[in-house]
């Protein structure tokens, strides 16, 4: 088999007397999409940026790219691709601008960015708004722009932090078809998001409460475990127990 | 009586560049809990400033509790309450220091009015004497309804308060506004979550700056032209792309377990035919069912049929 994309064991995250992430241990497959799941507050966002090395953890370990989370975070960092619905594109950049950025930090040499910047612009059928700055683009296409710029170096693994928070439900369903066709090529998918549907799109998901992850499961086995009919119940199930209440 | 009255309002920003609202119209009766239901962009952030007297805008005329939003600003502000989307409390005020400023600022006091606020109130107090800016997402979000609400008024307007909440937060604050409600406030109130449409008396589905349909959610979903039905299978993103290919298939949507599909002639031998070509594509554990339209659907169905949407 090969070597999981994400592997944890019992990663551990503390600030002064306060666990944020406590004992965290999974394995992420290559190309699974992977749906991590929490109330607000419960500890995704302190997980999450262990995962991409940006925060060194208190004790236990993890592998992400074949990188461990102490040593190596700096191979992590150009390993991985990352969104969020907060942090995406530059809005006083046009797209093409966006993508040679992007494209320059991730070490992608000229005409890797010109190729794959083309492509993309040609996928998405942007080619008149190209020079437009994305400050003045709809947020369903910014979205679905900043998506294909963290894939663009083709990372082992994306990390996308609540990706289509308000964006209209036709757009939503685009998102997700782009998210399938990265995990088609064999990128990790690592996501959080408030919409239950879009839970079941994921291959498996895990559930932190205060915390801890409480389930790790497919969609449908957790809704058999808990003998519901949605994910929004199994949700409402484990973290309506939940001490800490926000983040 | 009607307590919020918009007729063919239309606003635009630089210079007319960009339409935010195209001759949206609909009233909001007394005690009713009202919901534009839109995702970002849909206008309804201008709607709410227009309404709360914060901004001009360019055709069309508008009323709360029959005071004009263009003549009668300080009457209006008197009597509304208003919870933005961004938080705009004082950071570096503590939770009671902001309280009692927005108390002070409309003549009263916490005191006065604290039976309306009581129930949301209690759950802060623990943390009165901690800074706005310190707390947790969930705690400004139950500070800034106490403060948009203890001057008890008439109408309250509410944009997007639980965008970016748990499923578990989403839902305790709908339940506050439920027990507002009996307190007989006006609550205009928006999301982009097209699952609490349901929790609404009516709603007015935006999109584009333009209310596409108004109705009780029962309403609106009853108006859902075909028969609707789920399905799924093993690999259910080959099945949606087969769907989609599909002649007889009107339109297929991913929603979440099952996809859900209408057909261009929707009886038992069209399903019976579809769901043996999809077994020819070597499809397996295909399972097709009757289902009821959610909000979404009807949301998705009207995107595609007034704008002949794809969207981007």
């Amino acid at each position: 088999m090969e070597r999981p994309a994400i592997k944890t064991h019992n990663l551990t995250k503390r600030f002064g007397d306060f666990t944020a992430a406590k004992d965290l241990s999974f394995e992420v497959a290559k190309g699974e999409i992977f749906g991590f799941l929490g109330a607000n507050g419960a500890g995704k966002t302190t997980a999450m940026r262990m995962l991409c090395g940006l925060s060194i953890p208190s004790s236990g370990e993890a592998n992400v790219a074949g990188f461990d989370v102490y040593r190596q975070t700096e191979n992590i960092k150009r390993n991985i691709g990352y969104m969020s619905q907060k942090f995406s594109l530059y809005e006083d950049l046009t797209i093409t601008e966006n993508i040679e950025f992007f494209g320059g930090i991730y070490g992608l040499s000229n005409k890797e960015i010109r190729d794959r910047g083309s492509a993309l612009i040609n996928e998405l059928g942007l080619e008149k708004e190209k020079k437009k700055l994305v400050g003045s683009l709809p947020l369903g296409w910014k979205q679905k722009i900043a998506f294909s710029v963290a894939v663009l170096h083709d990372p082992s693994i994306v990390f996308l932090d609540e990706p289509t928070g308000g964006v209209d439900p036709v757009t939503r369903r685009q998102f997700w078809d782009l998210i399938y066709d990265a995990s088609d090529r064999g990128i990790t998918v690592f996501v959080t998001t408030h919409y239950m549907d879009e839970a079941e799109y994921c291959n498996r998901i895990s559930m932190m409460v205060d915390g801890e992850i409480k389930a790790l499961d497919s969609p449908s086995e957790l809704k058999k475990k808990f003998g519901v009919e949605s994910m929004d119940d199994v949700f409402f199930h484990l973290a309506r127990g939940a001490k800490r209440s926000d983040n | 009586m009607v307590d919020v009255k918009v007729q063919n309002v239309s606003k635009s920003y630089e210079k007319g560049k960009v339409l935010a609202l195209n001759e949206v119209s609909f009233e909001v009766e007394k005690g009713e809990l009202f919901g534009l239901i839109g995702p970002d962009g849909a206008g309804k952030t201008s709607l709410f400033r227009i309404l709360t007297t914060l901004i001009d805008f360019d055709q069309g005329e508008a009323s709360v509790l029959s005071f004009d939003v263009n003549k009668d600003l300080k009457k209006i502000r008197k009597e509304v309450g208003y919870m933005p989307g961004r938080f705009s409390l004082y950071q570096d005020l503590t939770v009671e220091e902001n309280l009692e400023f927005f108390a002070t600022i409309f003549n009263t006091s916490i005191e006065e009015n604290y039976d309306l606020v009581r129930e949301i109130y209690v759950q802060i107090e623990p943390f009165k004497d901690r800074k706005a800016g310190k707390l947790s997402g969930g705690m400004k979000q139950k500070l800034a309804l106490c403060c948009a609400l203890i001057h008890r008024p008439k109408v309250l307007f509410l944009d997007e308060p639980t965008t970016g909440v748990d499923t578990v937060s989403r839902k305790e604050f709908w339940e506050m506004l439920k027990r507002l409600k009996e307190q007989e406030i006006t609550i205009l109130v928006s999301t982009p979550y097209m699952d609490e449409a349901m929790l609404c008396e009516r709603i007015a589905l935006i999109q584009h700056g333009s209310i596409m349909s108004i109705d009780s959610p029962k309403g609106i979903i009853s108006k859902y032209p075909d028969p609707l039905y789920g399905i799924k299978s093993a690999d259910m993103s080959r099945l949606l792309r087969l769907l989609q290919d599909q002649e007889r298939v009107k339109s297929a949507n991913s929603f979440g377990e099952y996809h859900h599909v209408s057909l261009v002639e929707p009886d038992s031998a069209n399903m019976d035919r579809l769901l043996d070509s999809l077994r020819m594509e070597g499809l397996e554990q295909l399972e097709m069912k009757p289902i009821k339209p959610s909000i979404e659907d009807c949301f998705i169905h009207l995107m595609k049929e007034q704008h002949g949407e794809t969207s981007h």
